[in-house]
């Protein structure tokens, strides 16, 4: 566990441009207070490269790196090849990139990189879409979501995204990875304690983490943190680890919340109705029910 | 320093070219190496992991899952102030594309051979120039060898000239396919502490990730600044043309052997009828100059060793008083003509007649009476004869 009363008062990310209520920003600046000045970061194009990075300004204060899009985790492995190379001690190196550019373009380096073994810590944000370039699909967009490239249509035929979002955790946890868990930006101790065990963990670790949108997903900059947590008690994000080969539920609502409660706070599922509500409550309950069978054992003692 | 008690002591061996680029990154003491196998470089690569298992090199050596993430594995490292290489050939070269425009945009000092290869479709592994000259503008410095010896002091050139301040540009050593990449040659493989003499440790600029003075690296940059970095980076090139050079030069006083720095003549003294190249065409070309040259025919030739930066006052000095000129292209720019073409003809300006010869695609043997008809084809044209401007040497389909 983090206290966050031990967390520095130094900010090492600061004066960025990122939208007002972006929980990327959020994200990033609580894990640099996490990993500190000893870090050297590499992300990928991305919103957190636009908003950070634009000569002659810079707002991180760690030696920081705009990663190509499909190759962060490439990068971080030569970053970690280096850091043996020159015998550097009590450094981390650390990557972090949005949904695209990890689950999407960036998978298969991520990939390599994990299977590799690298020390090296990688934070996916995902706000569930490629909201940089304006808002389009990515594999992480939840079904029914309204996006530049799965839009609602006119007719009333399309419903947005076709298709589930993908199981990016339990495809890290299938690398058999020494260190991943799930967080979401409405929860900061459960983050916090989480980006610690990364940091500590000697190899690869991964941290997936829900950051809500304003922009992309339409709702008012101050609602950010509410959304996220809504859409952890409605059971449409869930917070575990896997750690020493098994899988911890970190959290269990005891009974869920409607998910029209979620989608209602947003534009992006605006289009949709009681129908569509029923398929992505049935899609929550099936995937509840295949977490539950492969890690509950250890998440009941938790609840 | 690390000593290894392995460091090598001057030898003789007999070995293939690829090998012999494997010594001289040994030599170079790289500290990261990250690379991905495809055919005809391989060898290079387990060569050099094999050394790495055997504690003769103290490198990280980094097996990656693409072309792609060997280069950028080398762009983390070469970013934190490593000496690096990698290696690659054909599809891989062209699937590390993005990359190279990356790490050269960087100023980094990357590196790497390249083993010519023809690119697909069809599917062919064999020899041309194809893929290299594909990546022209990616801001590499390109150097073509044409020997296994020439192939290992190259790559130890390419660091001294790569990692000058005023260059700081990578470099991509080029080798063809199979020709000369799987052919054995007694090759000269010099002493640790002579290259160590003529090769020091890399010293990284200011433009590296350093904890005691951080700095965002690939920062996003506006069409305000954007032709400034542009600008750099075509000075460092052409800066690059002396140094190539000087280097060529001080190994050549170190190791008794240089290469011409950017290009290579041979008998172009009072050369009337001069035929350009890269590679290992010119091995073969020289026999034919002999042979004409014993018949009475002025013949000469030049080996571009450097296509980037390109040596265009040179070429432009040996093109005056030449009455023919012939270029040899182991590649082809569908739609207009072969790349080296394109740039010497762009360089003499019309001061001499000049026939573009595409050649060797994709493997195809190049042979001495072939390379002799192309030196009769220039002649016939300076002595006022039609020629078509673009012929496919050894054409079915044609008079060849």
């Amino acid at each position: 566990m983090v206290n966050v009363r031990d967390l520095p008062e130094r900010e090492l990310l600061y004066g960025h441009k990122a939208c007002p209520g972006c929980a990327a920003g959020t994200v990033a600046r609580l894990i640099l207070k996490v990993t500190g000045e000893r870090t050297f970061l590499a992300y990928p194009a991305s919103c957190l490269s636009t908003v950070t990075s634009i000569y002659p300004q810079m707002a991180f204060a760690v030696p920081s790196f705009t990663a190509p899009f499909a190759a962060t985790g490439a990068v971080l492995s030569g970053m970690a090849a280096a850091v043996k190379a020159k015998k550097m001690q009590d450094v981390t190196v650390l990557g972090i990139a949005g949904d695209g550019g990890t689950a999407d373009i960036g998978l298969q380096a991520v990939s390599g990189a994990v299977e590799r073994g690298d020390r090296i810590l990688y934070v996916c944000y995902d706000n569930e879409a490629y909201m940089n370039t304006g808002i389009q699909r990515s594999s992480l967009t939840p079904y029914g979501a309204a996006t530049t490239t799965s839009p609602a249509g006119k007719a009333g035929g399309a419903i947005g995204e076709k298709k589930f979002k993908k199981n990016l955790f339990e495809i890290m946890v299938a690398h058999r990875i020494p260190y991943c868990a799930t967080a979401s930006v409405a929860n900061i101790a459960d983050l916090l304690g989480k980006v610690a065990k990364a940091k500590d963990t000697d190899g690869p670790s991964f941290l997936h983490i829900h950051a809500p949108c304003p922009t992309g997903w339409g709702f008012a900059a101050e609602r950010t943190m509410e959304i996220a947590r809504l859409a952890v008690e409605s059971g449409l994000w869930f917070l575990a680890e896997y750690q020493d080969g098994r899988v911890t539920l970190n959290y269990r609502p005891k009974e869920f919340i409607p998910v029209r409660e979620y989608l209602k706070t947003q534009k992006r599922f605006r289009h949709l109705g009681p129908a569509e509500w029923n398929v992505i409550e049935e899609q929550r309950d099936r995937e509840w029910a295949v977490i539950s069978g492969r890690w509950e054992p250890a998440g009941r003692e938790k609840a | 320093m690390t000593t290894l008690s392995k460091d090598l002591a001057a030898s003789r061996q007999f070995i293939s070219a690829n090998d012999a680029v494997s010594y001289g990154v040994r030599l170079c003491r790289p500290e990261v190496i990250a690379a991905y196998p495809i055919t005809p470089q391989t060898t290079v690569v387990e060569k050099l992991s094999e050394f790495v298992a055997n504690q003769e090199m103290d490198c990280q050596y980094v097996n990656v899952e693409s072309e792609h993430s060997a280069m950028a594995a080398c762009l983390g490292a070469a970013l934190m102030g490593c000496r690096t290489f990698t290696a690659s050939s054909s599809q891989g070269l062209l699937y590390m594309c993005e990359m190279l425009h990356y790490v050269s945009g960087s100023r980094l000092p990357i590196v790497m051979m390249n083993a010519n290869r023809t690119v697909a479709a069809p599917w062919n592994i064999y020899g041309d120039h194809r893929d290299s000259i594909a990546m022209r503008d990616a801001g590499w410095l390109q150097l073509y060898v044409e020997s296994a010896q020439e192939a290992l002091d190259t790559v130890i050139q390419a660091y001294k000239v790569a990692e000058n301040h005023q260059v700081m540009t990578p470099v991509m050593v080029c080798l063809d396919g199979f020709v000369l990449t799987h052919t054995y040659e007694v090759v000269k493989v010099p002493s640790q502490a002579e290259v160590d003499r003529f090769l020091p440790p890399y010293a990284p600029t200011e433009n590296r990730l350093d904890l005691a003075a951080p700095k965002s690296c690939c920062i996003s940059v506006s069409p305000e600044w954007q032709t400034e970095y542009r600008y750099k980076q075509h000075a460092a090139m052409q800066a690059a043309k002396k140094i190539i050079g000087d280097v060529d030069a001080a190994f050549g006083a170190q190791f008794g052997r240089r290469y011409g720095g950017l290009l290579e003549e041979y008998r172009c003294e009072d050369a009337e009828y001069v035929l350009l190249m890269m590679g290992t065409i010119a091995g073969t070309a020289r026999l034919v100059v002999d042979k004409l040259r014993e018949g009475g025919v002025k013949a000469g030739l030049v080996k571009i060793r450097s296509f980037r930066p390109f040596p265009r006052e040179e070429i432009v000095r040996l093109a005056q008083g030449v009455k023919g000129i012939g270029i040899v292209d182991r590649d082809i720019s569908f739609g207009y003509e072969g790349a080296l073409g394109t740039e010497v003809k762009g360089a003499v300006q019309g001061a001499a007649p000049a026939i573009n010869f595409i050649a060797g695609l994709s493997g195809r043997d190049v042979t001495k009476d072939n390379i002799e008809a192309m030196y009769r084809k220039v002649i016939d044209l300076a002595r006022g004869q039609a020629e078509e401007e673009i012929q496919f040497v050894g054409l079915r389909w044609e008079q060849w």
